[in-house]
């Protein structure tokens, strides 16, 4: 496992290279010159121009530049944002937002999901079987940024039980109501696909011949069943941490919390390469992660899968 | 969500005067108790800023700050936005060419360094000094020695840090050369770009950018938490012209203005700067008197390619002025909040007239159609561009071709929809092919300031009038503003008799409060007047 472990985090430095060229270059090859963008209506003096040019490196071809870019983060500089943040800073401050934000959304989605799907699972066909369904169906089809508008005019506006945005409450009661919006669609995928598996592997032989060796039927179902279904929860699960690190634009600027995602709009918009960069690689190193953590937890769950 | 830097306003945000009235109830604003700043404090909604630098930003949310932060040579009468003294003393000429600037002694920054007159001298050399990259070099273009401290391009770098037109005289009084007179100068000072700095400001850029330190009523508590707050302080040893009444502010900055409108809304913030025009139905309803809406400088104008040979005729041009319902595109696009112009003055400028532009300005389908065809008709396919910047400049040129459709008879109409980033670069390399949307925020409140950068020479549409030219030179060296307006509204008429560009209509900015604040007086010149608010 030790070995496996370690090839695939080798496997990760090809990939990281690959990646930052190619968002760098993307972001190179948007149109417009940045720093005249930033000036606005107002004429900018040709030699402000052309300092502000050097201090980004704008006037090198893109391999130079890139060069420079990779240059700085072998000295730990991540570079600047045109602002003059360093991008370092900028993105420690947004990592935590977010990581605050998805770990919130995700805990939501596997408590709740895993048992209102166990539970609609061991009920099937009874009435709280079809009100699951219909709710999670409900949840799947109404776009994020309903859900979100909906939820901060009731509970935070209306019925005054949490914040309606920003992060001055800090963690939890900040991001408990932005942290369920964001989860709820995964939610109502984690307790359908919960509920799917499960009913699928209690009509399998090996619950029949538990059941015929006079085994509980608690038992049962929590040491033997849930345990083979929870593999592609398991799967849905690690996917989703990253894309609820990536996809929460829609929910942080609904609730004001300044998270990665609305760095990363904001810096696309204004050209501004090495904030593009850092965040999205920083991404990427995520779901590297959780996927390589996903496949090592598939050995835990089901035996029969080995990583040697 | 729209543009991340607006460009300076300090002119703009804001509405008429008087108290806030009590007399309102409902919900909406200080509903939720005190959650929204601590004691004697009240929070503001804010947009990230750019910079905290005076010299280096043009964002009106960083000039919402330093207005608290700094006091300017000068600031403007709320009523008419004539220049009133703050830190300077005095602000004369003879020739309105040399200025003398005489410092009211006594001012201390807020670390106890003094204010000199070096303090100013050494911030306008750093902003107008090229290398630096400071954003408000350019205010600095018409003071003596800015061109060798901003060589064309490729040139040598500049051998001096230093304007050859400022001069100390003693610690309180230092003179400005201007490369030409330009009587409205004493009014440009109320700019934050024209700040003081202290040696902190040089010796740690860094540090002093989330932790400025300046001559005003308010003192930075604590350093700028990026996307989430600022917090401001009563400067207690504040010796100037506008102590703070209140203890403190605190800034919430809010990525989205409808964001910041729902947070008020739960009393979460107490005033809310810029609110957007689809919640203002809403906002009429709830709030009565704790809204209001006044003229800001911002202008929409409709540009026309003059070069181009098919625009050359000002009846055409007439003609278009003419086919637009000005009234009915706000209304739709805009909610009403926007004020339809006939004038290519923002109605807080001094010298402005409601009617200056007349039956040019007028909608009258009718005379359109006839003027058109007296200029010959309109040939080929018109193009219209804009920017991508906000959704709401496509919605509005959408109207008006359908105008242009309808009235005049035009019916291949192309949209021209241009990255924000090369949108001026365009206009400004003349590659526009039809009618362009041109805004325009104010610098200061001057007809100059309208007239001279649009209608001057290089302008975007390829329009010369010698005898304009003429007239606003002779403005810019009238001895004061009574000599020089009359002279401002003959060069208007020139350029509303030839409507190279004809005016839109003008922003209305809306500001809301909360019950909890007193004292909030919005005027058209500065945006907020932190120092006036107190806190029930």
């Amino acid at each position: 496992m030790g070995r496996y472990t370690a090839r695939r985090l080798l496997q990760a430095v090809p990939v990281f290279l690959g990646t930052t060229f190619l968002i760098y270059a993307l972001v190179f090859a948007l149109p417009g010159d940045p720093v005249r963008a930033l000036a606005g209506d107002k004429p900018v003096s040709p030699s402000a121009l052309a300092a502000l040019h050097a201090r980004y490196h704008l006037d090198d071809p893109l391999v130079v530049q890139y060069g420079k870019y990779l240059a700085g983060l072998v000295r730990g500089d991540l570079g600047e944002t045109f602002t003059g943040q360093r991008v370092s800073d900028l993105l420690a401050d947004r990592w935590t937002v977010t990581a605050q934000l998805a770990v919130t959304a995700w805990v939501f989605e596997l408590v709740l999901g895993v048992t209102l799907g166990v539970i609609a699972g061991l009920r099937r066909g009874k009435a709280v079987d079809t009100a699951v369904l219909a709710g999670t169906t409900l949840v799947i089809a109404v776009p994020v940024f309903v859900v979100g508008y909906t939820a901060q005019l009731l509970v935070g506006l209306e019925w005054g039980l949490l914040p309606t945005a920003g992060t001055e409450e800090g963690w939890p009661t900040s991001y408990l109501l932005p942290g369920m919006v964001l989860g709820s669609f995964g939610l109502a995928y984690v307790a359908r696909l919960t509920r799917t598996t499960l009913v699928e592997n209690l009509r399998s032989d090996y619950v029949r011949t538990a059941a015929a060796k006079g085994l509980g039927r608690t038992r049962t179902v929590v040491v033997h069943t849930l345990r083979n279904s929870l593999i592609p929860v398991v799967t849905y699960l690690g996917v989703d941490f990253g894309a609820l690190m990536a996809g929460a634009v829609v929910t942080e600027g609904i609730f004001n919390l300044p998270g990665v995602g609305q760095q990363v709009f904001q810096s696309i918009q204004l050209k501004e390469g090495p904030v593009v960069v850092g965040a999205t690689t920083a991404l990427v190193l995520v779901f590297l992660l959780v996927n390589l953590a996903v496949d090592l937890l598939y050995g835990v769950l089901d035996p029969r899968i080995r990583h040697d | 969500m729209t543009r991340l830097v607006r460009p300076a306003r300090w002119g703009a945000a804001a509405l008429a005067a008087l108290l806030a009235s009590t007399a309102c109830g409902g919900t909406g604003g200080g509903g939720r108790g005190d959650s929204a700043a601590p004691d004697g404090s009240y929070s503001v909604a804010l947009t990230e800023p750019d910079h905290l630098t005076p010299g280096n930003t043009t964002s009106s949310y960083s000039i919402d700050v330093l207005n608290g932060v700094f006091d300017t040579l000068v600031t403007l009468d709320p009523a008419d936005g004539h220049p009133v003294m703050q830190a300077a003393q005095s602000v004369t000429s003879t020739d309105q060419r040399t200025w003398t600037v005489r410092l009211r002694p006594g001012q201390t920054f807020q670390n106890g360094e003094k204010v000199t007159a070096r303090s100013f001298v050494d911030a306008w050399n750093a902003a107008a000094y090229g290398p630096n990259g400071w954003a408000n070099n350019y205010y600095f273009a018409n003071v003596e020695g800015y061109k060798e401290l901003n060589p064309e391009d490729g040139g040598p770098a500049p051998r001096t840090k230093a304007l050859s037109g400022l001069r100390v005289v003693d610690d309180l009084t230092f003179t400005v050369r201007l490369t030409a007179p330009f009587s409205p100068f004493p009014m440009t000072l109320a700019y934050t770009g024209f700040a003081p700095l202290p040696r902190a400001a040089f010796t740690d850029p860094r540090r002093f950018d989330v932790h400025p330190i300046g001559n005003g009523p308010f003192a930075m508590d604590g350093d700028w938490q990026h996307n989430q707050r600022i917090t401001l302080k009563k400067y207690a040893g504040y010796r100037g012209p506008r102590p703070a009444k209140g203890a403190g502010v605190v800034f919430r900055i809010y990525a989205s203005k409808d964001t910041a409108w729902t947070d008020f809304q739960a009393g979460r913030v107490d005033l809310v700067l810029n609110v957007p025009p689809a919640h203002l139905p809403q906002a009429r309803r709830l709030l009565g008197d704790r809204l209001r809406g006044t003229p800001s400088g911002t202008m929409d104008y409709l540009g026309f390619p003059v070069y181009d040979k098919r625009f050359a005729d000002p009846r055409l041009r007439k003609a278009f002025s003419m086919a637009i319902d000005r009234r009915a595109v706000v209304d739709a696009v805009f909610n009403g909040a926007y004020q339809p112009m006939a004038s290519l003055l923002a109605p807080n400028v001094p010298g402005y007239r409601k009617d200056a532009c007349g039956e040019a300005c007028t909608y009258d389908p009718a005379k359109a159609k006839q003027l058109l065809a007296q200029a010959g008709g309109f040939h080929g396919p018109l193009e219209l561009w804009f920017s991508n910047a906000d959704s709401s400049y496509e919605q509005w040129m959408t109207a008006v071709a359908n105008q242009l459709r309808q009235n005049l008879g035009i019916d291949r109409v192309a949209f021209r929809k241009v990255p924000a980033s090369d949108y001026l670069s365009a206009l400004s390399g003349r590659k526009e092919t039809g009618p362009y949307r041109n805004n325009w925020v104010m610098d200061y409140p001057s007809a100059q300031d309208y007239l001279e950068y649009m209608w001057g020479d290089g302008n975007r549409m390829g329009w010369h009038n010698q005898r304009f030219l003429d007239l606003l030179k002779r403005a810019n060296s009238a001895p004061g503003l009574d000599a020089a307006t009359p002279l401002y509204q003959q060069a208007e008429d020139i350029a509303l008799a030839e409507l190279p560009m004809a005016p839109l209509w003008n922003w209305t900015d809306y500001s809301a409060w909360s019950e909890r604040l007193r004292g909030v007086r919005p005027d058209p010149y500065v945006s907020l007047r932190l120092d006036q608010i107190t806190v029930k």
